[in-house]
């Protein structure tokens, strides 16, 4: 059962990993987009960390909606909406349900239906769907992510901005698959999140 | 990175402030956000507003196109990142006057999303707003399967076409058949000489040797279709019409317009040299283009390098439109 409580330390996990690893995403994002992913997720996991310290009674519907509305007003770019929808759906299954495999679902629904990609488009739904099955199966491990993750490096993108590298994409990681595995690794570093 | 700048996180802020300062006549910043909005409120009136915007670096575009005759606001993004829902539906609030917004989107999955949950936000306002997508780079190729053609320089085009229209009381169905219209006759192409530096990343995009060029790059630096060792102006001329001839077909019995388009680091002189060997190439076709713009309009901060684009006027309204004058800084 996710309580607010250890959303927000999920939370906070995932923004250090964001913020320590900036430079490596925009690195990343550097041959195969526009070299702004790091600084993009950074500023907006900075503004969530304040949202939620600003609000500290939310309910876990609560966590989870401000922390959308942080991201979807200070990230832009493709990654705002994306991660912002992922914790939108988040809160509006968080009304019913605490589980988080239930809740990842709803994440993962949200990010396929705005980003429109599917498995093998070489975006972060490749991270998001393996990784989520993961928890669902309660075998989410590092080395599950780092898999996941590396799969999209032999991959010619479809969707994003590094479609239109096609097969020069190869070889490459996905910057947005990256910072997907770190919201899950910063779930394994949050003592009862899983 | 030498660039004349206090803070890289403070780059769009301060660029906002400095152009709204500079410019009172023109523009008005929205309050709390890095968006802007025409001063001149009664040139709006019971008009459809004709809005856009972007990542920033793109200077003059897109504020510089804000005024009577064109676009009733601009959302300004970080540098080369799309602007976020709630700057874009505050544009939207501010230009709307009660007949409707319509939004000049560029083909960038961050645009598409970030317009799409503004315009989500707008409805549930009671507000309407239609949108195109622009898509007029034609150095990607278009696919059901992959993200499609990016939103370049023609997309200018687009907003002194719709613009236009909108000031002379087009209604919100007529602006999205107009647009739906107007797009497939506006290709561009483009050739760097270098990549720009994004503030923030402090690097350029990516490195081409002193003597190396990159055919079909967009304007964020993501690489174009192919690399190959300086040529004279001429041969740069002819490959990218080349390319827009193969995909306009063009025809000595149509009219066109041409936009010579500066990256931001490439002289006026050499965009204009450039200028002089397009013309000469089209007079070859027996084509002399009805009407041109040569400049700084769609810039990719400081990326060496021009795009082309050419507009078949298939209809002739759209000249007139093109040649109606405007109150903006930039057009």
């Amino acid at each position: 059962m996710l309580t607010p409580e250890i959303a927000r330390l999920w939370l906070e996990n995932f923004a250090t990993l964001i913020d320590t690893n900036k430079a490596h995403l925009s690195d990343l994002d550097t041959p195969i987009g526009d070299a702004d992913h790091g600084n993009n997720m950074a500023r907006g996991m900075q503004a969530l960390t304040e949202a939620l310290a600003a609000k500290p009674d939310l309910d876990l519907a609560g966590v989870f909606k401000t922390s959308a509305m942080a991201l979807i007003s200070k990230v832009g770019g493709a990654s705002g909406p994306l991660y912002g929808t992922a914790f939108l759906e988040m809160a509006k299954a968080a009304k019913n349900s605490a589980d988080l495999p239930t809740l990842l679902d709803a994440a993962l629904a949200g990010v396929i239906k705005r980003g429109g990609a599917q498995v093998g488009d070489k975006t972060m739904v490749d991270a998001w769907t393996p990784l989520v099955k993961a928890v669902h199966d309660g075998t989410l491990s590092q080395a599950v992510i780092d898999e996941a993750v590396a799969t999209t490096e032999p991959l010619v993108a479809k969707k994003g901005r590094a479609a239109y590298l096609g097969e020069r994409g190869i070889g490459h990681r996905d910057p947005g698959a990256e910072s997907t595995g770190y919201l899950f690794a910063a779930l394994l570093q949050t003592e009862g999140a899983l | 990175m030498k660039k004349i700048i206090n803070d890289p996180a403070a780059v769009v802020p301060e660029m906002v402030d400095g152009l709204v300062r500079a410019y009172p006549q023109i523009l008005e910043q929205i309050p709390d956000t890095t968006a802007v909005v025409r001063a001149d409120k009664a040139s709006m009136v019971g008009k459809v507003a004709v809005i856009s915007g972007g990542g920033s670096g793109h200077e003059p575009t897109h504020a510089g196109f804000v005024g009577k005759g064109m676009l009733s606001a601009a959302v300004c993004g970080q540098v080369f990142t799309s602007p976020t829902p709630d700057q874009i539906y505050e544009a939207i609030k501010a230009s709307d006057q009660g007949r409707g917004v319509f939004m000049v989107v560029k083909n960038y999955s961050g645009d598409v999303m970030n317009f799409d949950m503004a315009k989500d936000m707008a409805e549930m306002d009671d507000i309407q707003v239609a949108s195109i997508v622009v898509d007029d780079d034609i150095a990607v190729e278009n696919s059901l399967y992959t993200q499609g053609r990016r939103g370049v320089a023609g997309t200018l085009f687009m907003h002194k076409i719709l613009g236009h229209a909108a000031q002379n009381g087009a209604s919100l169905d007529d602006l999205s058949k107009l647009a739906a219209a107007v797009l497939p006759h506006i290709n561009t192409v483009a050739v760097a000489l270098s990549a720009a530096t994004v503030p923030e990343a402090g690097k350029p995009g990516f490195t081409l040797a002193e003597d190396e060029i990159e055919y079909g790059v967009g304007i964020h630096s993501e690489p174009g279709y192919r690399r190959e060792k300086l040529r004279p102006s001429k041969a740069l001329v002819a490959e990218l019409l080349e390319k827009l001839d193969d995909s306009l077909h063009l025809d000595s019995d149509k009219q066109y317009a041409v936009l010579v388009n500066g990256m931001g680091a490439t002289p006026l002189m050499e965009q204009y040299i450039f200028s002089h060997d397009l013309f000469d190439a089209l007079a070859v076709k027996n084509i002399t283009p009805a009407f041109t713009k040569v400049g700084n309009l769609m810039t990719s901060i400081d990326m060496a390098g021009i795009s082309l684009t050419i507009f078949e006027l298939a209809d002739p309204e759209w000249l007139a439109a093109l040649q109606a004058p405007v109150e903006t800084i930039a057009w």
